[in-house]
């Protein structure tokens, strides 16, 4: 599994707004790093700029040896499929079915009219029903993705993302639209998973206490620019403040910890009728 | 919105007082002006005639009646070229709107320089000419008959199904198409997996809305020779044979109500 390394990232949009400015991070094999900050920091776009859906306006992004950056379409299209993501409202194609959403992750692998006539080869379709399996939608596999409920269409975002097989995972606010029980179990499966296949991760998320519960790293993002970069117990009302801004702190802090039990096992086998 | 305040405290009115005047004027203008328009109408009018209507109206409908049942077993082949114009025209104009309708919508067209422009244009002129006008001129290029008929209704409905079409496409959920790119999708893959099953609800009731209204001018099309129940109308009409204009409207009635239930159903079907 390589390294992901950004260098200098910047990117301006046309209307002149400064989303990243400058931004250089080093991302090594298999940790999970979460990334926050207050609305507008630029955390979304600082993802879409590593797969390219946002064209960064100067900088590098290197995915071991391969510069994203640099690559024209048809080479792009092929580094996208070891790239993975997760978004924030699911970004599943409704009127498709599971299975369909799950089998469009293989499209970076198949032609276009297999693809049309959904002649997926037997290997994806086994390792869908497994992946399926894994994240708890068994027997929803012939459900249209409208008919699921919000925990379980993240569930299927998920698995969309990992048969891909990738290398790197962009996770883009997977609980925001979700309630807390929710998405502490989805943020408990994403980082299972990504142990499980020693995936490398970058998750943005605005909640605090789940960021510090399940990231081994958090990256402070505040105006496009880097202003804390340490481990979850780094989190100091002082740091907190340089991040977000001024506020009671430690009052957050106490109720967050107060309904945060450091484990609860099973409740990703519990859940599946969610 | 004007607050202000006085003795009582803080006041809200809707309008500033110069706003109301304005408001005031604008309505007086506008009715001055329907006022003027009816007088320069009534001058050009002879109102003999008006007065005359019912009674002339009265007499129509008594020519008409009973109405002549025998002629209805001739109308079964112009009723079936009608409903083979409308239904071969819709189908053909489907099948030219879908690429129209994605070189026109902003976000699928693969370029806005050229193909866009061109696009609108092909859209904008279809639906600038009225079927009619456009059977007119295609008996003119390809002899009278029902082929004039399905080319009319086609090139007439391209522009309609087009632009309901693009309009669909540029309003599509954004997510699910990055989704599908971010995993290495290749263009016609994002089209066929992102963009398409979001329009395919929109696209199957335009289809069958536009299919309904074109039954409706299928069955004036005749009128000008290029083929259907409309020959027969004019004929008839021609002939001062009021008993059978009375069955042939008939007919056209019940065929619109037909493919009105019809639409109907599928468009409750599908959503």
């Amino acid at each position: 599994m390589p390294t992901l390394s950004i260098n200098d990232l910047t990117k301006r949009y046309a209307t002149g707004d400064l989303a990243i400015d400058q931004v250089s991070l080093v991302i090594p094999e298999g940790q999970v790093m979460a990334l926050i900050g207050p609305s507008g920091a630029g955390k979304s776009t600082l993802i879409r700029c590593v797969n390219r859906l946002v064209e960064p306006t100067s900088g590098d992004v290197l995915l071991g040896d391969q510069n994203i950056t640099k690559l024209g379409a048809r080479k792009l299209r092929r580094a996208r499929r070891h790239i993975g993501m997760i978004f924030q409202e699911y970004a599943l194609v409704e009127r498709l079915t599971v299975m369909e959403n799950v089998l469009s992750g293989r499209l970076g692998y198949v032609g276009f009219w297999a693809s049309w006539l959904r002649r997926f080869p037997k290997q994806d379709i086994s390792d869908a029903f497994t992946l399926l399996d894994r994240v708890g939608l068994a027997d929803m596999v012939d459900k249209r993705a409208d008919e699921l409920s919000g925990g379980q269409r993240q569930r299927v975002g998920i698995a969309r993302a990992l048969i891909q097989n990738p290398d790197l995972l962009l996770v883009d606010e997977p609980t925001a639209s979700l309630d807390p029980k929710t998405s502490r179990q989805i943020m408990r499966l994403i980082t299972e998973l990504c142990r499980e296949r020693n995936l490398t991760a970058v998750v943005n998320i605005h909640d605090v206490p789940l960021a510090k519960l399940f990231a081994e790293r958090v990256v402070g993002l505040q105006a496009g620019q880097i202003v804390f970069d340490g481990s979850p117990e780094g989190l100091s009302p002082d740091v907190l403040t340089r991040i977000y801004g001024e506020e009671d702190w430690l009052a957050t802090a106490e109720t967050g910890n107060a309904d945060m039990p450091e484990s609860e096992p099973g409740v990703v086998e519990a859940d599946r009728s969610l | 919105m004007p607050l202000s305040t006085d003795e009582t405290g803080p006041q809200w009115r809707r309008r500033t007082a110069r706003e109301d005047v304005l408001s005031w004027f604008g309505w007086a203008t506008g009715l001055a002006v329907v006022g003027g328009c009816f007088f320069l109408i009534s001058e050009k009018t002879i109102w003999e005639f008006v007065w005359s209507a019912p009674r002339e109206a009265a007499d129509l409908g008594a020519r008409m009646v009973p109405p002549d049942w025998s002629y209805s077993s001739q109308l079964w082949r112009p009723l079936w070229d009608t409903f083979n114009i409308a239904t071969l025209g819709t189908g053909l104009a489907l099948v030219i709107s879908v690429p129209v309708a994605f070189c026109a919508a902003r976000n699928t067209t693969p370029s806005t320089a050229i193909a866009r422009p061109l696009a609108l244009f092909v859209i904008a002129s279809s639906r600038s000419i009225n079927s009619l006008i456009w059977a007119l001129l295609l008996v003119v290029i390809v002899g009278p008959g029902v082929f004039a008929g399905v080319l009319a209704i086609a090139l007439r409905s391209i522009g309609f199904c087009g632009k309901l079409l693009y309009e669909a496409i540029e309003e599509i959920d954004v997510p699910p198409v990055e989704a599908v790119t971010a995993t290495g999708a290749s263009s016609g893959q994002v089209l066929t997996y992102g963009v398409v099953p979001q329009v395919m609800t929109a696209f199957a009731g335009i289809s069958v809305f536009r299919w309904d209204i074109n039954i409706r001018e299928s069955t004036i099309l005749g009128l000008v020779g290029a083929g259907g129940i409309g020959l027969q109308l004019s004929a008839s009409i021609n002939n001062l044979d009021w008993s059978r204009v009375a069955v042939i409207l008939l007919a056209i009635l019940g065929t619109v109500i037909v493919s009105e239930w019809l639409s109907a159903k599928v468009r409750g079907a599908l959503s």
